[in-house]
């Protein structure tokens, strides 16, 4: 029979299915991290049930984590960090910790070690499990309740998904990136457009993407409200596998591509719903709300809340407005920002520093601005260095900081004040996310990038626009 | 979890529709890292007014709360549930419960019994004239029993059973432990493990 690789996946992790009752499904991988294991850990304590497969368990702290250099000083992120380790100890669980080379941002650390790979179901309790979508894994976030589950039974009942092609077509312009299909695919299908199903991006914009870069369009398949989103494993997943830590070797490695390759929807297999995106159409993308549906393309303007057909969009955008501190009709590129923030589980990878540095070599960010470079993880902090990125962007005059969730989410040192705007390279632009009364507008590194040289949102072309001005 | 089938103990009435689970638990309690302790955090907020229920000395042994209308509403925390076990709740007996509450409270063990708007204002009636009086709650009948008031009540099979047999999701799936062997045992060996040997 024909099938979608959701399905493929999904029916290869059936333990056992029976009418009227959800499938019980295997998991091949569970992440776990501070902030949703200590009930589940307390949980096995109190019914007295150990970890099922420690060999498939592996945990690191970001949460919580400073990424300047020293201790944990908040008492709550210290207990849950010291408590992460005491549990982690006690049930035989490997842990890497603040200061271990392999610690970082959990879905960082399990694509670089070669931990995800093709056809897996990934489970971690936090939303942004998506990320490993990218690899043709089943990978999707879950509540404190099911960790516990995972951890005894390294099963989950489920009930299946809907499956939605999210098809990209065409051949991205330079200078816009896998930020921007993603931010486009959202304000196109809206946050809650993808509720109940599992989103497969194809088509040859998404071929060409490098895995990096099809992590970042994975991890926020949840902001459009999916459960999950996949990308077919092919040639670039099996190049980027080869040869990490805990990829297969010699004839596993033969017998693994074997099967990877067999990870794909069928010509003529069916989805319940698709969407087809022009890839050549699109343009930098930043939001200007807040929600991550509630985005433009940079060139555009502020919108007119009454410009909206819907009655809770027009309320929605209104609201937005007046929290974000904006007038509808302005420039979306004359907006000043005061912090800009590179790094995250959806932009903190090498070859997002990468990108941006290229954008700042040379150049300073501009008078005023607070800008944060953090690496998504201990190795990437490293291989930057020995690229000199960390120069780069210290000669611009950034900060250059250890690997952590930081500004991500509001829940250590690294926060926004008060009406601090910022521009962020991360996946949420909540009230409050980065921090009470912080306003946020997602971006891509490279609009990062060109944001702090210039002061307001801007894209690279921009600069070179000035740079032409002035000769 | 334990098993279910009957259970009697002090009727604790509460006389108010709407509660939310941030009046069951504020935010505030859900930053601890334990799984039990939560009874402290319990209608928090509405503690601190000493003429509050819960605040009557005879209602210190309560196990079966009789709530208004449209308990366990709003945020999804686990916590609510976790908050009235820990405090001794073993049902809540309400004319309508929110839906995700309910799913949790079948997870946590706690019998969310649906009765009927009139019975419930008979129940409450009765608890206020007789301070500290048992109620009996029989899972098997799917009746609720306070002095001459018999009333029915609603829960919907799957959970019923699951309580009547003491399966929480863990142990349910554990009843398939060896399914999940069976299935590991056919894995491919080039599957990944966490530990390189």
């Amino acid at each position: 029979m024909s099938g979608t690789l959701a399905e493929k996946v999904w029916d290869a992790h059936v333990v056992r299915r029976a009418e009227g009752e959800p499938d019980l499904l295997y998991i091949d991988l569970h992440l776990i991290h501070e902030v949703t294991s200590p009930q589940a850990f307390e949980g096995l304590r109190l019914a007295g049930r150990p970890v099922r497969r420690t060999d498939l368990t592996l945990a690191t702290e970001d949460h919580n984590v400073p990424t300047t250099p020293g201790p944990i000083t908040d008492p709550v992120s210290k207990v849950q960090v010291e408590t992460l380790r005491r549990n982690c100890e006690q049930f035989g669980v490997r842990l890497y910790p603040m200061g271990d080379i392999e610690q970082g941002i959990v879905h960082v650390v399990g694509p670089q070690l070669g931990l995800t790979q093709p056809g897996m179901t990934v489970v971690c309790g936090d939303s942004h499990t998506s990320t490993h979508g990218a690899f043709g894994a089943l990978a999707f976030g879950i509540g404190t309740s099911e960790v516990e589950h995972v951890l005894a039974t390294q099963a989950l009942p489920l009930r299946p998904f809907r499956t939605m092609a999210i098809n990209v077509r065409g051949q991205l312009a330079e200078g816009v990136t896998a930020k921007d299909v993603i931010l486009a695919v959202i304000a196109r299908i809206g946050t809650g457009g993808g509720q109940g199903y599992v989103l497969e991006y194809r088509g040859d914009a998404i071929e060409a993407l490098s895995m990096e870069a099809r992590m970042t369009i994975c991890n926020m398949s949840i902001e459009a409200g999916a459960r999950a989103g996949m990308i077919a494993p092919d040639e670039t997943t099996f190049a980027y596998l080869e040869g990490r830590p805990h990829a297969p070797k010699g004839a596993d490695w033969d017998a693994a591509v074997a099967y990877w390759r067999s990870l794909r929807t069928d010509d003529d297999a069916v989805f319940d719903a698709e969407v087809d995106i022009d890839a050549s159409a699109l343009t930098p993308f930043v939001t200007w709300g807040t929600n991550p549906g509630q985005g433009l393309p940079l060139g555009e303007s502020v919108p007119d809340p009454e410009s909206f057909a819907d009655e809770s969009d027009r309320l929605s955008a209104a609201n937005a407005l007046a929290y974000m501190g904006l007038e509808p009709g302005t420039r979306l590129r004359d907006i000043k920002v005061d912090t800009v923030f590179l790094g995250s589980c959806t932009n903190g990878r090498i070859e997002d520093l990468r990108a941006a540095a290229a954008v700042v070599k040379g150049r300073r960010i501009a008078p005023g601005i607070r800008m944060l470079v953090v690496p998504g993880s201990a190795k990437v902090r490293r291989q930057a260095e020995t690229e000199g990125l960390d120069r780069v962007f210290t000669d611009a005059g950034a900060e250059w900081r250890l690997p952590g969730c930081s500004m991500c989410l509001g829940m250590n040192p690294d926060i926004l004040s008060p009406g601090e705007r910022c521009a962020s390279t991360s996946n949420r632009n909540f009230e409050g996310r980065q921090g009470k009364g912080g306003r946020t507008h997602l971006v891509s590194p490279i609009v990062a990038a060109a944001t702090a040289l210039r002061g307001t949102l801007s894209s690279p072309a921009d600069l070179n626009a000035d740079a032409l001005q002035e000769a | 979890m334990d098993k279910f089938e009957t259970h009697t103990g002090v009727g604790v009435p509460l006389r108010r529709g709407n509660v939310d689970t941030d009046q069951i638990i504020p935010a505030v309690y859900l930053k601890r890292v334990t799984r039990t302790g939560f009874e402290d955090g319990l209608f928090a907020a509405w503690r601190a007014d000493p003429s509050f229920v819960l605040n009557n000395p005879v209602y210190a042994a309560g196990s079966v709360l009789v709530a208004g209308p449209d308990f366990g509403t709003g945020s999804s925390r686990e916590h609510a549930v976790w908050a009235l076990m820990d405090y001794g709740f073993r049902v809540v007996i309400s004319s309508r419960f929110a839906d995700i509450f309910r799913g949790n409270s079948g997870k946590g063990g706690l019998v969310a019994a649906v009765v009927s708007q009139d019975n419930v204002e008979l129940l409450w009636k009765y608890l206020e004239n007789h301070p500290g009086a048992q109620i009996t709650v029989d899972l098997v009948a799917r009746t609720v029993t306070a002095g001459d008031i018999v009333a029915p009540f609603e829960i919907d099979d799957y959970t019923r059973w699951r309580l009547l047999e003491g399966l929480d999701d863990i142990g349910l799936t554990l009843r398939h432990e060896s399914d999940v062997a069976h299935f590991e045992r056919g894995r491919p060996s080039f599957k990944p493990v966490t530990f390189l040997g």
